[in-house]
């Protein structure tokens, strides 16, 4: 019989109970939430369980919510099945004061590079992690990119010198 | 002690180490693209191998969160450049999944088409360089004339060939042709004859083999682990394929197998792509028989009816006023997303594309991260590579079909 999401979930909560939550499935994927430190547990949960068997990590990534204060970072995994192709994604979320996660490179090598992809741009802390430090910035650069603290530059802004763009009046021309 | 008399004398200051350190990159012509390997060399055996990616880092993932839908589709084209419509109808598709846009089967046959060709010219490249790798030139020239095929049938399609902004979200710009299909029809009947000449050149050749078999391998477990998809996979014996395991653009309609190699080396790497061309070139037969198969009106359908997204044609701008207001506000984009969260992805060049876009009702999105397959699986390079000499390195190289556009975002 084909895995579905209601056993898969029933086989989570039946572990973690109350820390799974937040379980709803957009366009039929599987997404839950769980307590920041469970976030091994669960993947080791998931990937060693014969009749789960999440063996694949597909992605990893960060996105951030400035206005979830104390939470304002969610690493989000994309797990999948390929044998039942099933998909589940989760969250954990962590603080930007202390965004301090467990690594998942002792149980997939590719969580390696995007690990240090999602330190990169969002400053999450990996514990345990092999290298963790910059992979696509420049090393000296001393902040997080992709938060939103960093608005992308206004297009219709005026106080900039045009000139020196190829907008604007062009020199010698006036 | 004192040293023999042969022995060089360094500099004051200098490190004495046994190893050689070669930093092979970032602009290396045997390296196919912008990274850097700083490799360890013993005699010419590489002993450990560390890659630096990001030379070419563009940062679409924070340009996309300030760009209405549309705008996002020229980023993804110069994600891997070798197969763009790939990656645009990837982006398209997301778009339409998260906003439940039904595509007519017309326009889904046509959009099969163009991404088997793009897989075509992308396998075309990665195998015939493989070749020059290995000292064969003459392969890389004889089949660059069909993807200058190829890349005449995009021209006629949407006028550009390399990063090509192919199709709209909802559809395709206008619709194939006549030029178009003739050259696709063009394709069908003369490159079977140039792929079999192009694979006897090699796949028996005496030297290919021997410079590729055993070279680069990985088992299929470790494959998983380090997150490989696409080809590099299937010739590690796993048969994972987005188009069968989660079938978007009606690929579902289609007879293809999956050629799927064994000991995951470059000579089954180079094996698999050369297989799945094949295939590909099955999959455009059916899908252009299919297209011809519509008549009257239903041959001139070449979009979904999907007001909101997809840009109304020009003399309808002039003369309606619902066109009008659309055509405006999908161009100042002011269009507001449906709130959501979808990952969706396609079979790539390389492997598995994923899209995980998160929006929040505005008019960009919140969030866009691309799964990039050359990224991930560039990272088991240095195990590949280990114990391996540095003329295999490049070899190796090269048939993972490492893109740079791709790797850095």
């Amino acid at each position: 019989m084909p895995l579905t999401n209601q056993q898969i979930i029933e086989r989570l909560t039946e572990k973690f109970g109350q820390d799974i939550f937040d379980i709803h499935e957009p366009y039929g994927l599987l997404t839950f939430t769980i307590t920041k430190d469970l976030n091994l547990k669960v993947l080791r949960f998931l990937y060693d369980e014969p009749d789960l068997g999440f063996t694949f990590l597909t992605d990893l990534c960060a996105v951030h919510y400035p206005d979830n204060v104390g939470k304002e970072l969610a690493v989000v995994y994309h797990l999948h099945n390929l044998v039942e192709n099933i998909r589940v994604r989760f969250k954990v979320f962590a603080g930007t004061e202390q965004p301090d996660v467990f690594t998942a490179t002792g149980i997939f090598e590719s969580a390696n590079w995007q690990e240090r992809e999602t330190y990169d741009f969002y400053g999450v802390n990996f514990v345990g992690h092999p290298n963790l430090k910059r992979i696509l910035n420049v090393d000296e650069m001393d902040y997080f990119p992709l938060r939103k603290e960093f608005p992308l530059e206004d297009q219709t802004r005026t106080d900039k010198d045009d000139e020196m763009f190829g907008r604007g009046n062009l020199i010698g021309l006036n | 002690m004192s040293l023999p008399e042969y022995h060089v004398k360094l500099p004051d200051g200098s490190i004495e180490k046994q190893t050689t350190t070669l930093n092979l990159g970032p602009t290396h012509p045997a390296t196919h693209g912008v990274f850097q390997n700083i490799l360890e060399l013993d005699g010419e055996r590489i002993v450990s191998a560390e890659q630096t990616v990001g030379y070419i880092h563009r940062a679409f993932e924070k340009i996309a969160e300030r760009r209405p839908l549309y705008q996002i589709t020229p980023l993804t084209d110069r994600l891997n450049y070798c197969s763009s419509p790939i990656n645009n109808m990837g982006w398209h598709t997301t778009c339409e999944k998260l906003m439940g846009i039904k595509m007519p089967k017309r326009v889904d046959y046509l959009r099969v088409i163009i991404m088997e060709l793009a897989r075509i010219s992308d396998h075309l490249i990665c195998n015939s360089v493989v070749g020059v790798d290995t000292g064969a030139f003459t392969g890389f020239l004889y089949v660059m004339q069909y993807r200058e095929l190829i890349y005449e049938i995009y021209e006629e399609i949407c006028g550009s060939r390399l990063t090509t902004n192919i199709g709209r979200i909802g559809g395709f710009e206008r619709n194939f042709n006549d030029i178009a299909f003739r050259k696709i029809e063009k394709f069908l009947v003369e490159y079977p004859k140039v792929l079999k000449e192009f694979e006897n050149l090699f796949s028996r050749n005496r030297i290919f083999m021997e410079r590729t078999q055993g070279i680069g391998g990985i088992d299929g477990q470790r494959a998983l682990n380090y997150g490989f998809t696409g080809p590099n996979l299937r010739a590690a014996g796993i048969d994972y394929d987005v188009r069968v395991h989660k079938p978007y653009s009606s690929y579902e309609d289609f007879d293809f197998t999956i050629p799927v190699g064994k000991t995951g080396d470059c000579y089954d790497r180079f094996l698999v792509r050369n297989q799945e061309m094949y295939q590909s070139l099955k999959i455009i037969e059916q899908a252009y028989r299919k297209v011809q198969e519509f008549k009257g009106t239903d041959a001139d359908v070449f979009h979904a009816d999907a007001p909101e997204y997809y840009l109304p044609a020009k003399e309808d701008v002039y003369t309606k006023m619902e066109a009008l207001i659309y055509h405006f506000k999908i161009v100042m984009g002011e269009t507001n997303i449906p709130a959501g969260e979808v990952y969706h992805s396609v079979e790539g060049g390389n492997g598995e594309l994923g899209f995980y876009l998160i929006t929040d009702g505005g008019r960009s999105p919140y969030r866009l991260h691309f799964r990039r397959p050359c990224f991930i699986y560039y990272q088991a390079y240095s195990e590949l590579t280990k114990g391996s000499m540095l003329s295999d390195a490049i070899i190796t190289m090269s048939s993972l079909n490492l893109i740079a556009g791709e790797m850095d975002g």
